[in-house]
């Protein structure tokens, strides 16, 4: 029993580490930067999450004093609130950085927003 | 029956190689927010990293670590993006 948790857990480690392991794909082929930081964080915060899920039962023998698995499950839940908040910010900066869209691109709701006064563009100083 | 520690050997390789294409995207971005969103992703999978170790040294102590890493990355990039859209 203790044996067949122990090796779902390595094998959640591995499909984490294959998850990140595509976000890394994705960060080198994709052609700009909104691109790449939609496959950047989506897919590594599945990874990490599952290799998190995959730590907690690889160390299942220490759950009775909730030591291991409280602090997995506060790192699970820090990452699935930071992470979209952290990219999101960055993404809204590049924008009014005017970082140039790819060539690809067929709508743009934000500058339609701006165009229709909407939002206003964020005052430099 | 197969030795579950060698699988998650195998993992570990597996992250070094993520850590390595994102480390060449992290060289060569065109831009900066590039930079911070490889450096973001290189932070996520040494996190990951830091909690397998602690998991296989059987220390709880560099989990503590971990945590304290990912808080600090967070507030790093938001820090970032306040600067490159209006000034600190």
């Amino acid at each position: 029993m203790g044996d067949t948790i122990k090796l779902i857990g390595a094998i959640m480690i591995f499909m984490g580490a294959f998850s990140l392991l595509v976000a890394a794909i994705g960060l080198l082929r994709m052609p700009d930067v909104y691109n790449r930081v939609q496959t950047g964080t989506k897919a590594s915060t599945l990874g990490a999450i599952m290799a998190f899920v995959g730590v907690g039962l690889f160390k299942y023998e220490s759950w009775g004093d909730g030591n291991w698995i409280g602090r997995v499950i506060i790192l699970v839940l820090f990452i699935l609130l930071t992470n979209p908040v952290s990219s999101h910010v960055l993404m809204r900066a590049a924008y009014f950085m005017k970082v140039p869209l790819s060539k690809m691109t067929k709508t743009d709701k934000l500058k339609e927003d701006l165009d229709n006064n909407v939002i206003k563009e964020p005052n430099h100083e | 029956m197969i030795n579950p520690e060698m699988i998650v050997y195998a993992a570990i390789g597996i992250f070094m190689l993520a850590m390595l294409l994102a480390m060449v995207r992290f060289v060569k971005g065109p831009s900066v927010v590039d930079r911070v969103v490889a450096f973001d992703s290189l932070t996520i999978t040494s996190l990951v990293l830091i909690s397998i170790i602690a998991a296989l040294t059987n220390r709880m102590i560099y989990f503590d670590v971990a945590i304290v890493y990912g808080l600090l990355s967070f507030i790093g990039v938001i820090v970032v993006a306040k600067y490159i859209q209006k000034g600190l």
